[in-house]
């Protein structure tokens, strides 16, 4: 066998060897994530529809909802988290679309009134129950004690019997 | 004769006053909780734009990226149609929305914006060239507008006039692009 042959039978087998790899790595890359209905309603039970009340998009039946999971299933696929999908659609329909309100602006009023105002409403009760449990166990001063309550009585049973006597 | 003094509640033992401090706070809070509640009453009792409400600026930006802004449409008349690829009446009057908005581009008077509600926008895009619709259209992003609007439904479209007031409010779908001319005519006049 010549060399020329050995030499182009070889660079055949490398050619043949890389495009077998490229094809490998091709077929790599383009294969998609696959994202189970499991893991689509997962991040659609977070999220309410904006057109009807009160409805999850995992559960809702209309056209618009399968939209909205075919959406979330797009976006599953190109390896968003449920966090960012969740911003997406709040940031898209407004929100609405979130179960809570997000904790911005005068959103945080309702985080933190109810909790402020529970919390004060507490203090206050034990406030008042506190002092009521002071004022029963407070000690009698000195002037209501039986011997100063004698003397009192002394002095009036004294006026008393001086105004019989006049 | 001696005098004896009662004894002062205010001095009697174990008597507890509320600090200052803790009765403003609870008056803030108090007053804090009420105002919060009286927005979010007044915001649920707030109706729709009433014909003759004169309309803040509208900004939107198109699926291709143009901007519009309707307050640089002083002098012209502003169709404003929400709708959704996911609504069937929609689709029933999108032909006659484009054969006015054919009718009344030349003219350059009037814009046509079409502001598409909570939709997708592979299927907004594909309902769009379904139905041949020419006039600037984008997403309603976080439902600025359509909140600003107090919208019911879609579809829905709102007449702007000349002056930036708001001039008709169509609920529903326009039956036919004759219907559209019989309501802009007169505020072209």
């Amino acid at each position: 066998m010549k060399k020329s042959t050995v030499v182009l039978g070889i660079g055949l087998l490398v050619i043949l060897l890389g495009f077998t790899f490229t094809g490998r790595v091709q077929a790599q890359e383009q294969t998609p994530v696959v994202v189970t209905d499991d893991q689509v309603n997962q991040v659609a039970s977070q999220l309410y529809c904006p057109v009807c009340e009160n409805i999850s998009l995992d559960v809702c039946p209309t056209q618009a909802c399968e939209q909205w999971r075919s959406l979330i299933r797009e976006k599953l696929e190109a390896g968003w988290s449920a966090e960012q999908i969740k911003e997406y659609f709040a940031a898209q329909y407004g929100d609405r679309v979130l179960p809570e309100p997000p904790k911005k602006g005068l959103n945080w009023m309702v985080y933190i009134l109810p909790p402020a105002m529970i919390a004060g409403g507490a203090l206050l009760l034990a406030w008042i129950i506190l002092g009521m449990r002071a004022r029963k166990v407070a000690p009698v001063s000195a002037e209501q004690t039986p011997q100063s309550s004698g003397e009192y009585l002394a002095r009036v049973e004294e006026e008393l019997l001086k105004r019989k006597g006049e | 004769m001696d005098q004896i003094n009662p004894v002062d509640p205010a001095e009697a033992p174990g008597k507890n006053r509320l600090p200052l401090p803790v009765f403003i706070l609870a008056g803030v809070l108090l007053v804090a909780f009420l105002g919060f509640l009286y927005m979010g009453l007044q915001r649920s009792q707030q109706g729709p734009v009433q014909v003759g409400d004169s309309m803040p600026p509208i900004i939107l930006t198109t699926f291709d990226g143009q901007m519009i802004d309707t307050s640089e449409q002083k002098g012209n008349v502003v169709l404003l149609n929400f709708w959704a690829s996911w609504c069937k009446p929609c689709e029933s009057e999108s032909a006659a929305l484009q054969s006015a908005w054919e009718y009344y581009q030349p003219g350059g008077q009037v814009l046509f914006v079409g502001v598409d509600y909570v939709d997708t926008e592979p299927e907004a895009l594909a309902s769009l060239q379904k139905y041949g619709i020419t006039f600037p259209n984008g997403p309603d992003l976080g439902t600025k507008i359509s909140q600003m609007f107090r919208i019911r439904g879609v579809p829905e479209t709102y007449i702007i006039d000349r002056n930036g007031n708001l001039a008709y409010i169509q609920i529903g779908p326009f039956s036919s692009s004759e219907q559209i001319k019989s309501i802009i005519d007169p505020l072209l006049q």
